[in-house]
């Protein structure tokens, strides 16, 4: 069996970093990562990107060594990441924050309102419904990226966790603060507006749900493969017929329903806000889908069905 | 053979298209900057003149403020001409620098009155002026590819005084109208209403100057 020689580059200065000889053919890249590791203990498999091109795109780990176009001499080029940290992680530091920081506000801790408010409730029964879906959500997601959710890329940038922090629990407390605030007023067409918008929410939330459970079950334990979502028999999938991301949909549409409960402006402003950035993901996720399978169903859309 | 000649043909179709295109784009935007330029040297030649006849700088904004608004609100369509392409430079950072001057010249120093004879809205003023001078003949030399040295030597030297001068202007402007905001309650929303959200331009303001921070060090 002939062996292959490795050597890997820095992508930006071209200086050689690593010289690997005798690499097995049939060696992958995430095994030339742990390779590389041993010489570099900095640079963890996680942090590494392995490019053919120093502008090219990151190899897989998947990807295996005689099947690359490269001779028995292989030039391969490295770039930092920086550091990483695993999404579950990520996860729960974003959702954690809000639920809590939420409370805070509902339960008036001092040095928020006046201190003649501190520790009172609101007279609108509005408001504890709110804080009931508020918290429902967030636990909602924490239990579903504990039990639930199956990530096929294990880590994300460190810097990542700062600015989608930021982003939640800064929203989380500028809604709190007007939410729960003494001088709320309650919704202007009153109890029949806060029943519609909560059928809205709890059907959107399980519908939510039901996609992550639908989305689970397409990927097996332990595995990276991918396959094209199908509505089962539960019939909150089949929104699928019609969208590609319909987890975006679900919940851009639990947003809406809480925007009209609580009638708060900066409510709206972070549906708008969350709805932007879903059809971003949701568009790339359905181009992916599109340029992955040739029998991808011509009919869907990205989040939202027929428009967008 | 047909086909391959037909589809030089449309290559060619769509090559002149795009020609004619870059044409009209060119001759807008030489137009535009000429206007801009000629806007700007009016307001200089008012700012002189009334100085001259005056004496004093007090009156100064309000004989010169329409034609200021109106030249500093077209500004608005250089972020238009970076959105379509016609210009190629990013679309926020064109955005964030004229949004900022319609944001001095509407919601300070037009809205708030008892600032208006200040001397630091003179300071940038003058600054504005000249900048915007330099800049829009630029682009218009630039464009009629007769660039003389001394207006290229402006344009990349001048900010380096012009700059800190315009921030400091624009600063103490802002801090003198902060009383007035606090008083008057303007452009301000308080609980309770129907929308469930404040605003409080005072602290508003504050922040638009502490936001000044991050570009001091930026001087371009």
């Amino acid at each position: 069996m002939k062996h292959y020689e490795v050597e890997i580059l820095d992508a930006k200065t071209k200086e050689k970093l690593c010289f690997l000889d005798k690499v097995e053919p049939n060696a992958t890249i995430g095994e030339i990562k742990g390779m590389f590791h041993k010489s570099h203990p900095q640079w963890y498999p996680a942090r590494q990107s392995i490019r053919l091109d120093p502008k090219g795109k990151s190899l897989k780990d998947e990807d295996i060594l005689q099947n690359l176009p490269v001779g028995t001499t292989a030039t391969l080029y490295f770039r930092d990441l920086g550091a990483q940290i695993s999404w579950v992680t990520v996860f729960l530091t974003e959702y954690t924050g809000p639920l809590l920081i939420y409370l805070l506000f509902y339960f008036r801790v001092p040095f928020i309102y006046p201190p003649k408010y501190d520790f009172t409730t609101s007279k609108h029964w509005v408001v504890h419904l709110a804080c009931m879906c508020h918290s429902f959500h967030y636990v909602k997601r924490l239990m579903e990226t504990l039990f639930v959710h199956r990530f096929s890329h294990g880590t994300m940038p460190l810097r990542n966790i700062f600015k989608n922090c930021t982003y939640y629990w800064g929203f989380a407390a500028w809604m709190a603060y007007y939410i729960n605030h003494p001088f709320y007023t309650p919704p202007m067409y009153g109890e029949q507006q806060v029943k519609i918008a909560l059928i809205i929410f709890l059907f959107c939330q399980i519908g939510n749900f039901s996609i992550h459970i639908a989305l689970r079950n397409l990927r097996p334990p332990g595995s990276k493969t991918r396959k094209i979502p199908y509505p089962t028999k539960n019939p909150f999938t089949w929104l699928f017929l019609l969208v590609s991301c319909p987890n975006y949909t679900y919940e851009l549409g639990s947003w809406v329903g809480f925007t009209v409960m609580t009638q708060c402006l900066p409510v709206a402003f972070f549906t708008l806000v969350g709805f932007i950035q879903m059809t971003v993901w949701a568009k790339g996720k359905h181009r992916s889908y599109l340029k992955e399978f040739r029998d991808y169903p011509p009919l869907r859309s990205p989040i939202m069905p027929f428009l967008l | 053979m047909a086909s391959s000649e037909e589809d030089g043909a449309v290559e060619e179709k769509e090559n002149n298209k795009k020609k004619g295109k870059r044409v009209l784009a060119t001759a807008w935007l030489t137009f535009y900057n000429i206007a801009m330029t000629a806007g700007w040297l009016v307001l200089a030649v008012a700012m002189i003149r009334f100085y001259i006849q005056k004496g004093t700088h007090k009156g100064l904004y309000k004989s010169i403020s329409k034609t200021l608004k109106f030249f500093q609100t077209f500004a608005l369509l250089e972020v238009f001409h970076c959105a379509v392409g016609m210009v190629r430079t990013s679309v926020i950072v064109t955005g964030v620098q004229v949004s900022s001057r319609i944001y001095m010249v509407w919601f300070i120093t037009h809205s708030i009155k008892q600032i208006q004879n200040e001397e630091s809205v003179v300071l940038f003023l003058v600054v504005w002026t000249v900048t915007e001078i330099t800049r829009y003949s630029f682009y218009t030399f630039n464009l009629l590819n007769h660039l003389p040295y001394f207006i290229k030597w402006a344009r990349y030297n001048f900010f380096i005084v012009l700059y800190p001068v315009g921030v400091v202007g624009e600063l103490m402007t802002i801090y003198a109208a902060l009383p007035y905001v606090q008083k008057s309650g303007m452009f301000s929303m308080r609980l309770p209403n129907k929308y469930n959200v404040s605003f409080d331009y005072y602290i508003f303001l504050i922040i638009v100057m502490i936001s000044y921070i991050p570009y001091i060090h930026l001087q371009r």
